[in-house]
């Protein structure tokens, strides 16, 4: 072996360790580096209490409700699996919408409530027309489409 | 091995000088269509309407920001591995460039933040990973001209990027790993496009444009570090001038 081959081989060899102690120290803090907890989390105690946390999910379609004063609103936060009502008194992003991705910030209420400080809107990585969407909602709604997925189809891209 | 000629500075220096200008162009002429499309030709999202258009600025600055992380690093491996000059030369150049897109990623992404999703900045898994991009390249930058001697500058700062490449791939796979606020990938090797296809070809577009003028610009700054560390006259205007000084040591 050359000299260099072992530089290379050190260096190789570098990388590899560098790679598996990184790997360990993600997989001890793999709960603390995500953003927010799920609405299953929080149904199985597995949140900090008495401290404030983020929640996200999907805001369940027709649970948004407005207070009389206009700020006040009250939805829920579902990850199909389980729910978790949230109260927020404030202005909501204008992405927020029901059916799509949130995140909020606060803490829990004695009562089962979440109570939010920040409300963040979650969007997603699909990107297309609004006529697309219209017709890929269209589409779905005959049951044309059943993919919960808004993936533009192969052969329908070149009309968008 | 007939590259090899190219690794001896004199040889690479003006051959660099002479690519510059193709690179550069071709890059300016691909950002105006690539701008014109994502401005003017692609439709209108329908969810964000018009404030998902800095895709066509964000997505490019954080691919290369990832991309050349991974090429100085790799110049930095054949730096260390072969003892070359140049390498370290290239490692040296990228680092500026790199952190500049770096810090147009967290800068266009901020500025995406605040309209979708009400934030500015959080502090969720990818966001942060691309932040401590920006400090690797600030380190690997610092480390270098905190130490006089050359040689050593070299090393130290290619083993801080070779043990920093660990990070890259926690940002491209953060949104998969755990739960962000970022949104997943768009465009991925294994699932495709999730956009409408004008929209992928600005993107396309505005990442070659970006790629081509990283390679302009690193060209030109690595024919800097040339001169300024061999404290050589520019060598092809001065040929001359350059053999005087070669012989002279």
């Amino acid at each position: 072996m050359k000299p260099r081959h072992k530089r290379f081989a050190f260096i190789g060899l570098g990388l590899v360790v560098v790679v598996v102690a990184t790997w360990l120290v993600m997989n001890a803090l793999k709960s603390n580096l995500s953003l927010f907890h799920t609405p299953t989390e929080v149904a199985n105690g597995e949140v900090p209490k008495g401290r404030p946390f983020r929640i996200g999910g999907m805001v369940e379609d027709g649970s948004l409700k407005r207070e009389g004063d206009g700020l006040t609103v009250h939805f829920v936060v579902t990850d199909t699996a389980k729910r978790v009502p949230v109260t927020y008194k404030g202005i909501l992003p204008d992405l927020f919408k029901e059916g799509k991705g949130a995140v909020a910030q606060g803490q829990l209420a004695p009562d089962g409530t979440f109570v939010a400080s920040e409300v963040l809107a979650k969007h997603d990585e699909n990107y297309m027309p609004p006529e697309a969407a219209a017709a890929m909602a269209k589409a779905k709604a005959s049951g044309a489409q059943q993919s919960k997925s808004l993936v533009v189809p192969e052969g329908r891209k070149d009309s968008l | 091995m007939i590259w090899s000629k190219y690794s001896a500075p004199q040889v690479f220096y003006p051959l660099a000088g002479r690519l510059i200008p193709w690179f550069a162009a071709v890059a300016v002429l691909l950002m105006i269509v690539g701008l014109y499309m994502g401005f003017f030709v692609a439709p209108t999202d329908f969810q964000q309407g018009e404030s998902y258009r800095i895709i066509f600025v964000h997505v490019p600055a954080a691919w290369m920001s990832m991309f050349l992380y991974v090429v100085m690093a790799i110049w930095a491996g054949v730096g260390m591995g072969l003892n070359a000059r140049l390498s370290f030369m290239m490692a040296q150049a990228i680092a500026p460039t790199g952190a500049m897109f770096t810090f147009l990623a967290l800068l266009t992404g901020a500025m995406w933040g605040k309209p979708t999703w009400g934030a500015w900045w959080v502090w969720d898994a990818r966001l942060t990973s691309e932040l401590i991009l920006l400090f690797q390249y600030a380190g690997v930058m610092l480390l270098r001209t905190s130490i006089d001697d050359a040689r050593r500058a070299d090393r130290s700062s290619a083993v801080f990027a070779l043990v920093g490449v660990v990070n890259v791939p926690i940002i491209y796979y953060s949104v998969q790993w755990w739960n962000t606020l970022h949104q997943g990938a768009s465009v991925s090797m294994a699932t495709g496009s999730k956009m409408a296809a004008t929209m992928l070809m600005a993107m396309l577009i505005m990442t070659i444009a970006f790629w081509l003028y990283s390679i302009a610009v690193i060209l030109a700054r690595v024919r800097c570090v040339m001169v300024e560390r061999e404290s050589l006259p520019t060598w092809d205007e001065k040929p001359a001038a350059m053999s005087e000084a070669v012989e002279a040591r």
